[in-house]
């Protein structure tokens, strides 16, 4: 079991939280504006990356806040902690997995 | 809000009125229902020095902007749920008269005042054997240096979701916990509990 430190609330059990799936997709400024391909990578392309994620949780069964975590695939290991809407912090992150 | 009159405790079938002794002796554990308590869901922004004024002006209790910590002022607790909620405990039945004196002072600022007091019910438990009780089902860091009077976390018991507040060192602890769970709860600490001696109060 994961041990994820709540910004909030300190290091809770992982069954305490949910994960929101990737984190830092802004949604398009305009929508109606997009293709069809644009729209579904929107919707649904995600990263899975061996290496590096950044994802969305939410304490759930505590706090109700919802944060962002850089998570190892590998070792899950949580590399960084940080808030809704403050960029990704440096973790060594392949850039080249990031969308465009 | 319901009528006072139709409140029904959530462990009222249980009949623990009739089972409550006067002295727990040598128990050590000490279960009780603490019903009918007002519960206020306050949410607003804790940054606004103008919010915090005005909640205190309007109940007497400065909100506590830690988290997991408590604060009392007036005849209410405040209980930190999150970085801008907070659960406002008040006596049986005074949660009318606490909610209107929130609304009043907050209707100009960003804020919501929500009555609860049926969400929840409260489990009172106590004894020198309370935390060992409490971490047979809860992950959290019961330790005093960690977790100590006035100290209140949202976490899982026995897999039921509970809003913990421990009142003093003996140690004793109140168990928000919703009413659909409490029955469940309730059974839950009395069979964690056997071994260390139970007696059941009266919670009033």
């Amino acid at each position: 079991m994961l041990l994820i430190p709540c910004p909030w609330c300190g290091p809770r059990d992982e069954t305490e939280f949910s994960c929101g799936g990737e984190g830092h997709i802004p949604r398009p400024a305009d929508p109606a504006a997009l293709t069809d391909p644009e729209w579904a990578d929107y919707l649904f392309m995600r990263k899975n990356p061996k290496g590096v994620h950044t994802e969305r949780w939410v304490h759930s069964q505590g706090c109700r806040r919802w944060f962002n975590v850089a998570r190892h695939t590998v070792s899950h290991e949580i590399l960084a902690v940080y808030k809704m809407g403050e960029p990704p912090p440096e973790t060594g992150a392949d850039s080249k997995q990031n969308r465009t | 809000m319901a009528e006072a009159y139709l409140r029904l405790s959530a462990l009222a079938h249980l009949g623990l009125e009739a089972r409550a002794v006067a002295d727990p002796g040598e128990a050590g554990v000490v279960l009780s229902e603490r019903p009918g308590r007002g519960q206020i869901d306050l949410r607003g922004e804790a940054e606004d020095a103008g919010f915090l004024g005005a909640v205190e002006q309007a109940i007497g209790l400065a909100l506590p902007l830690e988290a997991g910590t408590t604060a009392s002022g007036g005849a209410a607790t405040a209980l930190w749920l999150g970085p801008n909620e907070w659960l406002v405990v008040t006596p049986p039945d005074g949660q009318g008269a606490a909610a209107e004196a929130l609304r009043a002072a907050l209707k100009d600022l960003w804020a919501a005042v929500t009555d609860v007091s049926d969400s929840r019910a409260v489990i009172g438990l106590s004894g020198r054997h309370a935390r060992d009780v409490l971490m047979k089902g809860c992950s959290l860091d019961l330790h005093p240096r960690v977790f100590g009077p006035g100290r209140s976390a949202q976490s899982a018991v026995a897999r039921a979701l509970v809003l913990l507040h421990q009142t003093d060192e003996a140690p004793s602890y109140d168990l928000y916990v919703h009413r659909s769970f409490a029955e469940y709860l309730w059974l839950w600490l009395e069979d964690a509990a056997a071994e260390y001696g139970l007696a059941v109060v009266s919670g009033g």
